[in-house]
This record gives structure tokens, sequence and C-alpha cells, in this order.
């Protein structure tokens, strides 16, 4: 019973780094760096609030979070490849874009900066374990097939080789007539979409759009993303192995033998110790962060 | 060239957008003449929050209705405009500024000094010590607004304890620093004061200010909570508790609001709230200073001042038996005697 709980609670807290994390391995295996899926995702729960609430429709209301994730995601696009601007500088204007249009549209349509009314979710009862209302969200179950999905279109499809081609070797992609601008825009996309399902599944599993809801989550994506070194299985591990530790911090703090400080560490410690090269080297996609010529 | 003008480009996008994050009532600049001017810098949360800033807005609110006052909002859209803020309604000469939060404390000290005329008033201010633990009085123009959140916590510590059928219960805490640990040792001491054999389950959402804005740890640690026998749990956790009440809501159990009435973000889930009269010392406050008798130095609002206590009303009545309530009374009137000491920290 016990086992179950700790496993039902790390399966819900993974749900939005699936999500998210698909969109990273989108994104930064065409050469952009995912900077930006914490934007996305609150671009995505900010959608999805607003669409369930203004029809009383979860469904619609999580198209309307894909939307809002792959407006930040154009932005996005518009400076990094219309524009050919420094990712990273772009990147954090639109996260920081994110927090405050957000925030205004906020109070604008409900006249509050922190938080928006109730909203219409997918409706589920949970008793026991929460294994049963975990299993009642269709939410759950996308974000468990986001991650096969992406690599069901990275390793199957012709997109998926042309976004490959362009992340490793765009000046090749380019000499033998691959469309380079039209991949790129495409997998930042699909990222926008994939990471605002993320922020969406957040806000309607809370009922409840709030500001800046999405804590850092997308930052924590990321490092999946480049703890899986990009590998759509190994991303998927990597976000279990996080949420597990997320967990397990939340049980040994209910413990109470560790300071929480101590407990509350032990995901980015995770990271660092990954990154360090302990789990074999990272590569990441050669021509990551780059425009190309 | 193109690169850095896209880059100013996006940066002044942003900055349009945060300019926005402001009322409309911060837009008008405060006419001249004798009328009571009065200036509020919100805290993280901001207007609309259901808590904290919102008990200041009424607070003032009252005051503009009641004394006349004019009073301007300022929203900071992040940390480094908290300082901006203050500054602004300073420097334009208002007669009081009020910033909301323990996180102005430092600001507010500054800016107290550098604006010796001027009135300053710090909700949540906190009081530093010096080596040898004497307090550190703030400066002579600014008054600190404490609240005695351990007197209130105690109380629906003992009211959790009471109504709990399993004899566990829950402490949910944002940001883990002595502020939050009031509530915590508070609580902590109530359940213990009624129920000896209880156990407290304590857990904080983590260590820096975004825990107060994560609902979804905050769900996260209450279904734990939950799933473990706790069938009531107290929330210290600002928006992070709405996660709280998200779990109360779907697996059928009871959870205690803080700052202000939560009842109406859960209703039939929230036994009660612990709610801290930031309206009432916001509105003090600013009648002092229009009656001319306003003076720096620590202001304590506890259970004998009504700055703190528990909802107790037509919604939540049928879930507080009369028995109960009775004895609520009984250890709120020993608190104010004396009788009960109240521990502060853990």
């Amino acid at each position: 019973m016990m086992a179950l709980a700790f496993l039902t609670q790390t399966l819900r807290i993974a749900i939005p780094y699936l999500f998210a994390a698909a969109g990273g391995v989108m994104t930064e295996r065409v050469g952009i760096i995912g900077l930006t899926l914490e934007g996305y995702m609150l671009g995505g729960a900010f959608g999805a609030a607003v669409g369930s609430l203004a029809t009383g429709n979860p469904w619609i209301g999580l198209a309307a979070g894909a939307l809002g994730g792959l407006v930040f995601a154009l932005l996005y696009g518009l400076g990094a490849i219309r524009f050919r601007a420094d990712q990273v500088v772009v990147g954090i204007a639109v996260n920081l874009l994110a927090i405050g249009l957000t925030r205004v549209l906020l109070r604008f349509l409900y006249d509050s900066s922190s938080n928006s009314p109730r909203v219409p979710g997918f409706n589920v009862t949970s008793s026991g374990s929460g294994f049963g209302a975990l299993a009642q969200n269709p939410l759950v179950w996308m974000g468990f097939l986001a991650l096969p999905l992406v690599a069901w279109i990275l390793y199957r499809t012709p997109l998926g080789l042309r976004i490959r081609a362009v992340g490793e070797h765009p000046a090749a992609a380019i000499s033998l007539g691959v469309p380079v601008t039209r991949v790129r825009w495409t997998a930042v996309a699909l990222s926008g979409i994939l990471a605002g399902l993320g922020g969406a599944y957040l806000a309607l599993d809370q009922h409840q759009f709030t500001d800046q809801m999405t804590a850092l989550r997308g930052f924590i994506a990321l490092a999946a993303t480049i703890f899986g070194r990009w590998d759509p299985k190994r991303v998927a591990l990597a976000c279990l192995l996080f949420a597990a530790a997320e967990t397990l911090q939340i049980h040994l703090q209910g413990v109470g033998a560790f300071p929480s400080q101590f407990v509350e560490m032990i995901p980015y410690v995770l990271t660092i110790v990954a990154l360090a090269g302990v789990v074999g080297r990272a590569v990441p996609p050669a021509a990551l962060g780059r425009a190309p010529e | 060239m193109r690169k850095l003008l896209i880059l100013v480009g996006a940066l002044f996008v942003v900055h349009v957008a945060l300019l926005f994050v402001r009322p409309s009532g911060a837009a008008q600049p405060p006419a001249a003449g004798d009328a009571l001017d009065i200036g509020i810098v919100f805290d993280v949360g901001g207007r609309g929050d259901k808590s904290f800033n919102d008990g200041a807005y009424n607070g003032a609110e009252r005051a503009a209705k009641e004394l006349g006052a004019r009073v301007r909002f300022v929203e900071p859209g992040d940390g480094s405009d908290r300082e901006a803020g203050l500054r602004l309604l300073a420097a334009e000469g208002v007669d009081l500024v009020i910033g909301v939060g323990f996180i102005f404390t430092d600001d507010l000290t500054q800016l107290a000094r550098e604006y010796p005329n001027t009135r300053f008033a710090g909700v949540d201010y906190s009081v530093g010590s010096d080596k040898d633990g004497k307090v550190i009085l703030p400066p002579a123009n600014l008054a600190a607004l404490k609240f005695r959140e351990e007197e209130g916590s105690y109380l629906v510590g003992s009211l959790a304890a009471l109504v709990s059928k399993s004899k566990k219960v829950g402490f949910v805490g944002g940001m883990n620093f002595p502020l939050i640990q009031k509530f915590e040792a508070g609580y902590i001491a109530g359940v213990q004061h009624v129920c000896p054999k209880c156990t407290v389950v304590s857990q904080y959402a983590g260590v820096t200010p975004e825990a107060f804005r994560n609902p979804g740890k905050g769900k996260e640690l209450a279904l734990s909570q939950y799933q473990q026998g706790v069938d009531v749990i107290f929330h210290a956790s600002g928006s992070t508790g709405l996660g709280v009440f998200e779990a109360a809501r779907q697996t059928g159990h009871l959870a205690i609001g803080v700052d202000a009435d939560q009842y109406a973000e859960a209703p039939g889930y929230i036994l009660t709230s612990m709610v801290k009269g930031v309206d009432a010392a916001v509105f003090d406050a600013i009648k002092r200073t229009k009656e001319n008798t306003f003076k720096g130095g620590i202001y304590q609002f506890g259970l004998a001042e009504q700055g703190v206590g528990y909802v107790y009303d037509e919604h939540n009545k049928a879930l507080i038996p009369a028995a109960v309530r009775a004895q609520l009374e009984q250890i709120r009137a020993e608190i104010i005697a004396g009788r009960i000491k109240v521990p502060s920290s853990r």
C-alpha cells in the first residue's frame, strides 16, 4: 500500500515534467535551446485556465493550454529563428514576458494578480493510494505518451530525420535541400504545444491558475532533457527519477529525520552529479544554440 | 546590429508589459493640499490574493471611506521593484508609506533613515536583535506592525486536535524560515495542550520564496499527509495552500485556512481559518497618521488585541461542536490572561 502510494505520487509529480521534457527534446534536437520551457508551461497553464473557464469544458481548456504554450514558442521562434538573435537572451526575455503577461491578463480578466476563479477540470475522486484518481485523468495518459510520440517523430518520420539533421549539421542539411528554417519552426512550435500541455495539466489538476504556478518546473524538465542525454527513453527515465526524488523528499520530511533544506536539494544534487559525467558523457546536438550560417 | 535591435525590442516589450502590473490608482500623482495621502506597496501575491495583501487593501479602503485618506497602491512586478515602489512613494511626499510583508524589512529601515520626515509602517516587519540578544528598535518614524501568529495558531491547533478522529493532524508551511515556524510552533503546542497523544506531521514546501506560490507542491504534500491518516491540515503557505485545499476537496478531508477567512476557496472542507487582522492594523496606522499620534516602534497584535483569531460563523458552525467551541474560548481566555505560555519558535 505504501509502495503503491509512493509510486502513484511519483507518477503524478512526473506528468508535467514528462510533457515539458518532451518539448525539451524536440527543441534541443533541432538545435534550439530549451530555455523557454518554463515560459511555455506558464502560458499553457494560463491558456488552460482561461479556456476551461470560458467554455466550462476542460478539453477546450486543454486545447487552449496547447495554444498558450504555442504563443510563447512562436515569440521565441521570432527572436531565435527569424531574427537569429542570441537564444539565451531571447529565451530569458520570453520567460519574463510569460510571467508578466499572464499576470497582466489575470488582473484584466479576473481582477486579481494572484489567482483565477475555480476552473472546471477533469473530475477525479481519490481514495486509498490515489491510483484510481490518477488513472481517471486523461491528461495522465497523454503525459505518458508525450515522450514516445517524440521518439516516434524523431526516429520514424521524415520530419524527425530532418530535425536531427538540422540539429547536428545545418550546413549539410541546407546543401541537401532541407528547408532548415521551416524545420526549426516546426520543432519549436511542437515544443511549445507539448510544454503548454504540461502547464495545462497543472492548472486543470489544481482547478485554478495562480501567479507563477509552474514554480521552475520548466527548468527541472530542461535538466531532465540534458540528464537524459536528449534521448527520449532516457529523458523519460530522468523525469521519473527527478519525480521520485521529490516524492522521497516529501516522505523524508514527514519522518523528520533530516533538516528539510538537505532533503530539498536532492533533485538538484542528482542533476549536478549527472552533468559531472557520472552517467557517461553528455554530448549535446552539435548545432545547439547556434544559428545556421 | 540587427541582433542588438531585436534584443532591445524584446526587453522593451517585457518592460512595457511589466509596467501594466500596477493598479489603476497608482497612475495618478497625489494632488496638493492637506488631505491624507497614503501609499501602500504589496508583497508577492499582490492584490486579489484573498489573503494577506487583500487584508491590507481592505484596511486602506476603509480608511479611504471613513477617514478620507487618498490611498495609492503599488504592486511590484518582482524582487527589485519593491524598493523602487517604496522610494517612489516616499519621494512624492505621501504622509505614510506602508510595506506589506516581511520582505520589506530592510528596504523600509533604510528608507526610514533617508526620509526622516516621512512616516513608514511595515506589516510583519521583522525586528532584529544584536549579538547580546537585545532588540534593535526600528527608526523613530517606522512602525513595525507585528502579529502574534503563534497565539492564533495555538487555538486552531487545539481545534484541529479536538475535531480529528484519527488523532493525527498536519501542518503545511510555505518557506521554511522563522516567520512561518512561528505558526508551526504555536500549532503544535496547541495540539499537544488538548491531546498529548496526538501526532503532528509537519512539512514545508521549500526554502525559497517560490515555496509560497507552488500549489502543485502544496497538493502533493497534503495528499501524502491525508494518505498517512492525517485528517486535518493547517497551512501557512500563501497560494501553495490552495493546493492543500484542492487535496482536501479531492479526498474529502478538512483543512484550515490562514491570514484571511478562506472558506470560499473550498466550501465544506475548510474547518476554520487562522485570521490575521492586517486590515485593522493598517487602518489603525492610517488613523494615527491622521490624528497626528503616529509613533514609530513595535506594535504587537495578539489575541488580546484581537489581532489574530479563528473564524467561527454560520459556514463552519456545523463542523465545530458546541463543547469544542466552549473549550476553545476557555483556552483563548487563558492565553490572554497569561496562564498559557505560547511558544513562538521550535
